[in-house]
């Protein structure tokens, strides 16, 4: 199951994470290990805690109990939990990054596409407009938006364009963990099919280790090395994506792989 | 003077903005809230100034106050005469002469000693304030040094105009932490600022906060390696008293596009006419007593 990256340990392992809300679960007891390179799925209907999960992962929750160990460039595994709050904040503007649903979440709206995608640079201190420009030039060559657009605001931008912008500006500072929430909900489906060709070749290239959560399956069977069911905060099975989905073992996940439409 | 408090606030308000100052003065740059009171002047005159003043006057003061460098203008007389009625202070025009000075918009020509105080009126003190609208989200950003979005914001200048275009409210760090407004002065004034001998304080009466800069502290103004910070003025000198090296005021004279330029400092401008300056539309010795 592991990608062939020759690195044995792991870069983001998760123990024994527990979210709740007042008496109810958000997620319960998750634990799992992400090795570099790899792209992990987590699937699962509304309401089964997978975007929990994901918050908590990604430092926008803070889970009730639980470990979130990621190997860090600098001091290796560190449990990022206790990290203090700007340590936090540099990873998350550095080595991870992190891709909403709704682009408008995660682009600035008044800002040119150019600005979108400079921010994370100059937040980590470039200050050479023109080397900032180059890069984010370079970087919307490389998601498909016209370099003549780059002073646009992303107000005027189509909505698979918006993602694909949302996408460069979170990739432009060379992250090695991207957490993406639902990254093609709300595309069409000819607009799905460019963007996954897209995401599946710049995680390739640039041995991005992702966690996607969706509830589409197709969108993991795309691009998910290694998938994780999840209902009601449980995860109720895991394994390889192609496993998971063509033998599926808990009666969930059987219902949820036969209830895909066939075209 | 009797009918009134020494300068028209009660003590245990004085004490609580001179709190507030203290604790600007101890850490550059922060935004100390404060409880700001309701003052008889609409918001936008002048209220932060005005309390900040009123807490740091002592009947020993001489008060100059300016409004966009003149002293004789609606929101300065009206504020002068305030403190003339409720502190019974002297007051002045001129700056070599001023103990206190109340300013909105510039800082004065002649430079400033260390026996002086100069206060800044502060219509929005968050220098974020039209990048991330949540102030919760802004005081984090302040608390944890994030400040990748104020650059943003001349990055879209630059995209936009080809230059920095921000003339006014230039963002500056303070002693390589904290990202402050300068108030809207024009960032002709920015490097005055820096290492100055006066003590700076700031007051924003509607957002109820106070910041200062200490006397020497190090004011950097933010700019980009290839678009350097530039002081920039109108490319001309003042047509009354022909100094090259003042912030001007363009002024229109009559409608077939007639304009002169003066400096907005009048103090400056008067005491350089009555020294014989002279400048290309002034008249020589016809000048202000």
């Amino acid at each position: 199951m592991m990608m062939a990256t020759g690195s044995a340990a792991p870069l983001f392992s998760v123990r024994g994470l527990t979210k709740r809300y007042g008496a109810r679960i958000g997620c319960a007891d998750v634990g799992f290990d992400l090795f570099p390179g790899e792209v992990m799925g987590i699937v699962g209907e509304s309401g089964s805690g997978k975007s929990t999960l994901l918050n908590c992962l990604a430092g926008h929750l803070v889970p009730d109990a639980g470990k979130v160990i990621f190997d860090t460039r600098t001091d290796g595994p560190r449990d990022t939990l206790t990290m203090s709050e700007p340590e936090r904040r540099m990873l998350a503007r550095t080595d991870w990054a992190f891709v909403h649903q709704n682009p408008r979440d995660g682009l600035r709206m008044g800002v040119s596409a150019g600005g979108n995608v400079g921010e994370r640079l100059m937040a980590v201190g470039a200050r050479n407009y023109g080397a900032i420009r180059a890069t984010a030039l370079d970087w919307l060559g490389r998601v498909e938006i016209a370099a003549d657009r780059i002073d646009d605001r992303p107000s005027g931008f189509s909505g698979g364009m918006q993602q694909r912008l949302q996408i460069a500006r979170n990739l432009v500072t060379g992250p090695r963990l991207v957490f993406m929430d639902e990254p093609t909900g709300g595309l069409d489906v000819s607009v799905q099919a460019r963007l996954l060709d897209l995401l599946r070749g710049l995680v390739r290239e640039m041995g991005l280790s992702a966690i996607i959560v969706t509830h589409d399956l197709a969108v993991v069977r795309l691009l998910a090395d290694r998938l994780m069911v999840m209902k009601g905060g449980h995860v109720v099975e895991q394994g390889l994506t192609d496993q998971v989905l063509d033998d599926p073992q808990h009666a969930y996940t059987q219902l949820l792989v036969s209830s895909v439409l066939q075209v | 003077m009797n009918d009134y408090t020494f300068a028209y606030l009660d003590e245990q308000t004085k004490r609580m903005i001179r709190r507030a100052i203290l604790k600007g003065v101890a850490i550059p740059g922060y935004q100390v809230p404060f409880a700001s009171r309701e003052m008889p002047m609409p918001y936008g005159w002048g209220t932060g100034g005005v309390q900040v003043t009123a807490a740091c006057l002592t009947p020993e003061d001489v008060l100059k106050v300016i409004d966009q460098g003149a002293d004789d203008t609606t929101n300065a007389v009206s504020i002068r005469k305030f403190f003339q009625r409720t502190a019974g202070v002297a007051v002045t025009e001129a700056t070599v002469e001023a103990s206190l000075i109340q300013t909105r918009h510039r800082i004065p020509e002649a430079p400033l000693t260390e026996a002086q105080i100069l206060v800044y009126q502060v219509p929005i003190p968050e220098p974020l304030r039209f990048l991330e609208p949540r102030e919760v989200e802004t005081r984090r950003m302040h608390a944890l040094e994030d400040y990748g979005l104020m650059h943003v914001k001349l990055y879209e200048d630059i995209a936009r105009h080809g230059e920095i275009a921000t003339a006014y409210a230039y963002p500056v760090k303070v002693e390589g932490r904290y990202v402050m407004d300068p108030s809207p002065i024009p960032k002709f004034d920015n490097p005055k600022l820096s290492d100055s001998p006066a003590l700076q304080l700031f007051g924003a009466g509607r957002e109820q906060r106070i910041y200062a800069l200490p006397p020497y502290t190090r004011v950097v103004s933010l700019d980009f390696d290839d678009h350097p910070f530039v002081a920039s003025k109108a490319d001309h000198a003042c047509d009354l008293c022909g100094a090259g090296d003042t912030y001007l005021d363009e002024v229109i004279i009559d409608d077939a596009g007639g304009r002169m330029f003066v400096c907005s400092d009048t103090d400056h401008c008067g005491s350089r006419r009555r020294a014989g300056h002279v400048g290309r539309l002034g008249v020589p010795g016809k000048e202000v007593a």
